[in-house]
């Protein structure tokens, strides 16, 4: 079977965001972007399920300005066998996102979509539940373990208080968490080669999809900052602070 | 307007993480409660107590005992014609099932909101780096809410009245195979509301077994790290507080031996009390601490937890 793995360019997440003075955003001019560490979860299980004889086909794709056309290519290094750029400059929300993946998914008729669990950027948790309701696919969200039986998987999810087991028919969408695997690097050879695998581009327009925003952002701001603190001259007087907030008894 | 608030629950109770999403709901307007389940006529009894609240569905099917949000969604798609927003606690559950239920409603979601005022609400990106204040122009809205922002509604003092509602049932797409809830004593990290945290400075997974852990049990908290700690192999990476871990946002977090990366306090900024302990009075983990010790772990750790 096909797998799908939509991949999103986000601000490094070793970057401190600095929201921008004008309160109209975060300033991404001249940081460095990469892909989303979630997704890059994605990518790598896209693979060990190739390597395990699963998978046939790994098909990437991202939405956005054409420097995405980057993340995919780390995604094709990685290991993903072609690419498809949807090109838009505007903004575009996960419902957006999960409406263009859905068209892809119909052409594409994969058996299974692995999304990262959020992007770092807008921290919605959106996309993969509203991708398997559009095709009206069971969902496996937060995974931290996914095993393919024949035309059923087996996702262990981290939720709250532990982990959870579904059982989902195929074709199914599954949402990475952090512990599923830990992602490769690509190799110098393989970054070569990622250069000429197909990258197709495309518009949202190719596939008929009103991607106009939903929210309006009125504006951003930094979080308020928290008051400094005190420090406490040992052990003792830590003791009686806990014990006046309560938090010991 | 008249908003279905998510019922998190354990068949017999109400789960806390409900209350701040009621008091949420409530600066929307008339809340009414769903309580989705097999045999959960006590959380709806409960949920009827809660204050604010004026209405309880009980939707009680085994199609709804696991919350499969396959199953869920289409329940609660279904309940929205009578509603203009849905709100659910920003819990793994709420998370799971909210968006599924956007996108079968055709409307963006909001999520983990911290504010409402008006038809503005707040919310966090950049893991609590920025806040973005967003307007919708969804004619029904969906929300999930940061249950740290938002005061508890009270338990006791509402008497709704609880009404059975059916839905589709089981849609087929997916079944509960098990689960495998908290082996240990300890709280689940992310609604914790106490966290002991050890970063590197621990130096190894026993000392960490050994310094932090009995601390953590003094004080009925979860167990809490660094990304440095995981990478290191103190500790398995479920683990990790920070951007690309958990975001936590408990009453009191504890962060020991944890120089205060900025990926790491992505995760846990939004404390209400940070207290730090650290030997370095230059790390930066003090200049967001509310209260700070200088001292050596290996020292003031077991000190403290014997004091306690």
């Amino acid at each position: 079977m096909k797998v799908l793995v939509p991949v999103k360019r986000v601000l490094d997440y070793n970057v401190k965001p600095r929201v921008k003075a004008d309160g109209t955003g975060v300033d991404l001019a001249n940081v460095k972007m990469s892909m989303n560490p979630f997704d890059e979860i994605a990518v790598e299980e896209a693979i060990r399920l190739k390597e395990k004889g699963v998978a046939t086909e790994i098909i990437v794709v991202s939405i956005g300005e054409q420097k995405a056309q980057e993340t995919l290519r780390t995604a094709l290094a990685m290991g993903a066998d072609r690419a498809i750029l949807i090109v838009s400059e505007d903004r575009v929300e996960p419902l957006g996102v999960a409406k263009l993946l859905a068209k892809v998914a119909e052409e594409e008729q994969p058996g299974l979509v692995i999304l990262g669990k959020q992007a770092i950027d807008d921290d919605n948790n959106q996309t993969g539940q509203m991708l398997g309701a559009l095709l009206g696919w069971g969902q496996g969200t937060f995974a931290s373990k996914v095993e393919v039986s024949g035309d059923s998987v087996e996702v262990t999810r981290e939720v709250d208080g532990g982990l959870e087991t579904v059982k989902l028919n195929i074709p199914a969408i599954v949402t990475t968490d952090l512990r599923l695997n830990e992602p490769r690097y690509a190799s110098l050879p393989n970054i070569m080669k990622a250069k000429s695998k197909p990258l197709a581009q495309k518009t949202p327009a190719d596939y008929g999809v009103d991607v106009t925003p939903r929210l309006t952002v009125v504006k951003v701001a930094e979080p308020a900052k928290r008051t400094a603190g005190v420090k406490v001259a040992d052990v003792d007087e830590l003791v009686m602070k806990l014990k006046a907030m309560g938090v010991a008894k | 307007m008249t908003v279905l608030v998510w019922v998190e629950h354990d068949n017999a109770s109400v789960k806390d993480a409900t209350l701040a999403a009621v008091t949420a709901a409530g600066k929307l307007g008339d809340v009414v409660a769903l309580v989705a389940g097999q045999g959960a006529q006590g959380a709806a009894d409960a949920a009827a107590k809660i204050a604010g609240v004026s209405k309880v569905l009980l939707a009680d099917d085994a199609a709804y005992g696991h919350a499969l949000a396959e199953n869920v969604a289409p329940l609660i798609v279904d309940l929205m014609s009578d509603y203009d927003a849905f709100v659910a606690p920003a819990t793994t559950t709420g998370k799971n099932i909210a968006p599924r239920v956007a996108a079968l409603l055709d409307v963006m979601q909001l999520s983990e909101v911290l504010s409402i005022e008006g038809d503005q609400f707040t919310r966090p990106i950049y893991a609590g780096n920025a806040i973005a204040t967003v307007t919708s122009s969804d004619a029904k809205k969906v929300l999930t809410i940061r249950g740290t922002a938002f005061d508890k509604a009270a338990t006791e003092g509402g008497s709704a009245s609880v009404e059975t509602v059916s839905g589709m049932g089981d849609k087929g797409l997916s079944r509960f195979v098990g689960a495998e809830i908290a082996k240990s004593e300890r709280p689940e990290l992310t609604s914790a509301k106490v966290i002991v945290s050890g970063g590197r400075a621990l130096q190894s997974g026993e000392n960490f077994h050994s310094i932090i852990e009995p601390l953590a049990d003094k004080l009925g908290a979860a167990v809490g790290a660094s990304r440095a700690a995981v990478d290191a192999g103190y500790v398995p990476n479920d683990y990790q507080v920070g951007q690309t871990g958990k975001i936590v946002a408990p009453e009191v977090y504890v962060a020991i031996g944890i120089s205060g990366a900025i990926q790491h306090l992505a995760g846990m900024k939004d404390s209400k009390t940070i207290i730090a302990i650290n030997k370095d009075e230059d790390a930066p983990i003090f200049q967001v601490a509310d209260l700070g010790l200088v001292g050596d772990l290996f020292k003031v750790v077991p000190e403290l937890t014997e004091k306690l």
